[in-house]
């Protein structure tokens, strides 16, 4: 193989699975930019869509698009019910027991998820046709376009919601001055939740994808993707959409390249460390502006 | 009074000769079960577990209860103890006592090393790095085939209940004394409040990159003796969840409390090896547990108080010795 078309190569499997990464990491940013918390669960929450998906295509025999949006829907609803039980008391906690709330939710996803649906990978079904295009020796998979497209869709209905709708504005507001925003009689709680039920029904789209794209799912399928989707939220500038969009295209692409020059083994340590040397040197992120701390 | 005697008052007082008669009574109790065959094998690998346990949560509290630097990358200082003490006893035919402290002194240098540059950043942003170093730390071993690589490395067993006990003893002590020194008390005004505590005088980044690296000493000088107990170490035992898990003890067992950790490392262990046949239901009841603590309790247990044996003291002195 040429080395151009390996790049071109490289960069479609990249932007396939950064596209992933991006949907996962907006939940994250979003939340992070309205509550300051890490949703460790976040992940899992992506992993719960995955199997509502999967279970909507198998058991019920819908169509995928139905199948996405049925999960979506209900994964939405677990992302707001998680919120209000776990989260909301924990407001004006310290941030430790908030993360350490988080934690305990991601394992209750996890281990409550074997619990019920069994330890055991699942394969997801075809959902699409298994048609490849080639050029020259780039493969194009039905399913990238797909993916690709479905993501740039949910970007930009996204970019509507917030730039555009009531519940957008009062987002941004609350995520700018939660007290303010209060006082302009914006519902906070009823906001904070809607920002869950955004990002978990993006994540339950992300999990579906993955399914498709990895063709296979299983209950601890959320951990490593939701840790990359959280390097790439930081990576772009937490708190920040346009960040988390381009933190994520730019994991994907990392990754791929990575494994494409044959050390795939060590493509997660990569990731770790570009994450690492961008918050030495730019703690907020590469989209972020330098807020100074005050006394 | 001269200063031999000050010291020989300090040191030998009736609080210190309780503790030590109780963890010698603790140590004589399990080991005299353990030789007539009541305690089993299984048993006495969760009370092993527990001194480790209990090394990690206490020197992770060090750095995050008490020096206020959230690092969740201690299982990557557990593993480079753990792989460097293997180093020595298993490839080198080294001394188990060599190996410990081999192990040790690597992860010491790793916590110097990755704390001079993180530990600029604060809060949540020292997390994920911490985080992202600890995973960095694993995947290394996962591709360092000279010690098995992904299938992982076999390990004589030389720890037994003995070293177990009298090196978490030894450990507490220090890390408690560490803490009650004029250091230790610089580490706690960094994390009541950092800018006020460098007008002060005191020089921040030393004593978070000193409580960084005994914390991660401490780290590696327990996966030194995980390794040389378990007889086989893998990569991903040291994953991130392993450093949650320590952190979770910490944070159930009060931070800033040293017999929290002690108590959280204890419940958490113990409660794990009890439903050791459930391992799915164990970690969704641990998840519950967790966030009800969270809910119900933010402080932990203990919140940031000590267990003190005061009320064995008839005569009340006024002066304060800290010890546990």
């Amino acid at each position: 193989m040429e080395s151009a078309e390996l790049i071109i190569q490289q960069l479609i499997n990249g932007i396939s699975l950064g596209s992933i990464y991006a949907l996962i990491a907006l939940g994250y940013t979003m939340v992070y930019g309205i509550i300051q918390l890490i949703n460790f669960a976040h992940g899992d929450v992506m992993m719960v869509g995955a199997y509502l998906g999967w279970f909507c295509t198998t058991r019920l025999n819908l169509p995928f698009l139905p199948a996405l949006i049925i999960s979506m829907a209900l994964t939405a609803i677990l992302g707001m019910i998680i919120e209000r039980i776990a989260y909301k008391p924990l407001r004006n906690a310290t941030r430790l027991a908030a993360l350490i709330t988080a934690i305990g939710m991601s394992f209750f996803l996890e281990y409550g998820g074997i619990l019920v649906v069994g330890p055991q990978k699942r394969t997801f079904p075809d959902v699409f046709p298994q048609t490849v295009y080639e050029f020259g020796n780039v493969t194009f998979k039905y399913g990238d376009i797909v993916i690709i497209l479905i993501t740039i869709m949910l970007m930009l209905l996204l970019q509507f919601v917030i730039k555009y709708t009531r519940v957008g504005k009062a987002m941004r507001a609350v995520s700018f001055d939660k007290e303010a925003a209060n006082l302009m009689g914006i519902n906070v709680d009823n906001t904070i939740s809607a920002t869950f039920a955004i990002g978990s029904a993006l994540a339950a789209a992300a999990g579906v994808l993955l399914g498709v794209y990895f063709n296979q799912i299983d209950p601890l399928m959320g951990i490593m993707p939701g840790l990359k989707a959280f390097v790439a939220a930081v990576l772009g500038g937490i708190g920040l959409i346009p960040g988390a969009m381009l933190g994520g295209y730019a994991m994907g692409l990392i990754e791929a390249f990575v494994s494409g020059l044959g050390f795939s083994t060590w493509r997660d340590a990569v990731a770790f460390l570009i994450l690492i040397i961008v918050l030495i040197v730019k703690p907020s992120g590469l989209l972020g502006k330098n807020i100074r701390e005050k006394v | 009074m001269s200063n031999m005697e000050k010291y020989r008052n300090q040191l030998i007082n009736r609080k210190n000769i309780i503790v030590l008669f109780l963890l010698l009574a603790v140590y004589g109790v399990v080991q005299g079960l353990f030789n007539i065959g009541v305690l089993g094998n299984f048993y006495m690998m969760t009370l092993i577990l527990v001194c480790i346990y209990i090394i990690l949560a206490v020197s992770q509290n060090l750095i995050t209860g008490f020096t206020g630097q959230l690092a969740i990358g201690h299982a990557g200082f557990m593993a480079i103890g753990a792989y460097m003490s293997a180093f020595v006893t298993m490839k080198l035919e080294g001394h188990l006592v060599a190996g410990l402290i081999f192990g040790a002194l690597m992860a010491a240098l790793a916590g110097i090393m990755v704390g001079i540059p993180t530990l600029r950043l604060r809060g949540d942003y020292l997390a994920i790095a911490t985080l992202g170093l600890g995973e960095i730390v694993r995947i290394f071993f996962l591709n360092f085939n000279y010690m098995g690589g992904a299938t992982g490395f076999q390990v004589s067993k030389t720890i037994n209940w003995t070293w177990a006990f009298w090196l978490m003893v030894l450990s507490v002590v220090v890390i408690t004394n560490f803490i009650n020194s004029s250091h230790g008390r610089a580490c706690i005004s960094v994390r009541e409040n950092e800018i006020a505590a460098e007008a002060m005088g005191i020089n921040t980044t030393k004593y978070k990159v000193l409580a960084f690296t005994i914390g991660a000493m401490f780290a590696g000088l327990a996966g030194g003796i995980y390794a040389n107990y378990m007889y086989f170490i893998q990569p991903g035992t040291f994953s991130f969840l392993k450093s949650f898990e320590i952190l979770v003890m910490v944070v159930l067992g009060g931070l800033g409390s040293i017999t929290g950790s002690i108590l959280g490392a204890g419940i958490m262990t113990i409660g794990s090896a009890l439903l050791a046949d459930y391992p799915e239901m164990r970690m969704v009841i641990i998840a519950v547990l967790l966030i009800l603590i969270m809910v119900f309790r933010p402080n932990g247990i203990m919140g940031n108080k000590e267990f003190k044996l005061n009320f064995l003291d008839l005569k009340k002195k006024g002066e304060e010795n800290g010890t546990t």
